[in-house]
């Protein structure tokens, strides 16, 4: 976990349906030093409204994974992390 | 334990001839082919596009087949996904696993599938007769994961 004062830039990457309703496949980003988990950022993007509020709001299915692991809510986010965010999975 | 992701097709004799080559511990090689269904919730489908996370996709499908080969005592497996644009009855995925007998191989080989529906970040796109549309996951295909589960391990 970083410091209290620190922003941390991080690499998003979205997929699938996510990335068509998002409109952007991914983005460098400087999150604020209160996001430090997944449930922390799913929450700070949901706050940008339109299709992130829609999309990421509470209930939804998104799956997350952090350096190409899937990551649980409390799963910590740091600087240089990888995080994808995505739909339930339907390959096979 | 090869594991490919890839537009073309692949033919499964010789994938299977391939993983069991040389070795002579082998008496038993299940395989699971996964094809392209022409209808999915009453629309007919005209082609299919699947998508993947590189990097993650190839690391998950190498747990998973680790898992399998701590679990069950397998010689080896193969594990084949397609990527792209794809039509009714083609070819999706192969899983292959060969043991010295067939009941570990069958155990490993629809473990490997039923985890790689659920924890394997592909997601397949419809173009149908009422339009194109992401296919959605399917509770069973989790049910069908959750199985394996052992009372210890934690939901995906």
């Amino acid at each position: 976990m970083r410091d209290a004062a620190t922003t941390a830039t991080v690499n998003l990457v979205y997929l699938a349906r996510l990335r068509e309703a998002f409109g952007v496949a991914s983005e460098r980003i400087d999150v604020p030093p209160a996001v430090t988990t997944v449930a922390a950022l799913r929450e700070w993007l949901a706050a940008r409204g339109g299709a992130w509020a829609n999309e990421l709001a509470p209930g939804r299915p998104v799956r997350f994974a952090v350096n190409h692991d899937l990551a649980a809510p409390d799963a910590p986010v740091g600087p240089g992390d990888e995080v994808a965010l995505f739909p339930p999975v339907t390959g096979g | 334990m090869p594991i490919r992701i890839q537009t073309e097709d692949f033919d499964v004799a010789r994938e299977l001839a391939a993983l069991r080559a040389g070795k002579l511990s082998v008496g038993a090689v299940v395989a699971f082919i996964g094809t392209v269904r022409d209808i999915n919730e009453d629309s007919r489908i005209a082609t299919m596009t699947l998508e993947h996370y590189p990097g993650m996709t190839e690391k998950a499908l190498a747990a998973i087949v680790d898992a399998a080969k701590a679990r069950w005592d397998i010689v080896d497996a193969v594990v084949i996904h397609r990527i792209g644009a794809l039509a009714p009855a083609d070819q999706i995925v192969l899983v292959g696993v060969a043991g010295a007998h067939r009941g570990e191989a069958f155990a490993a080989c629809e473990f490997i599938i039923d985890y790689l529906k659920t924890r394997a970040p592909f997601w397949k796109k419809e173009d149908t007769s009422a339009g194109a549309r992401w296919v959605e996951a399917r509770a069973t295909d989790d049910e069908a994961a959750a199985r394996w589960r052992s009372p210890r391990e934690p939901a995906a």
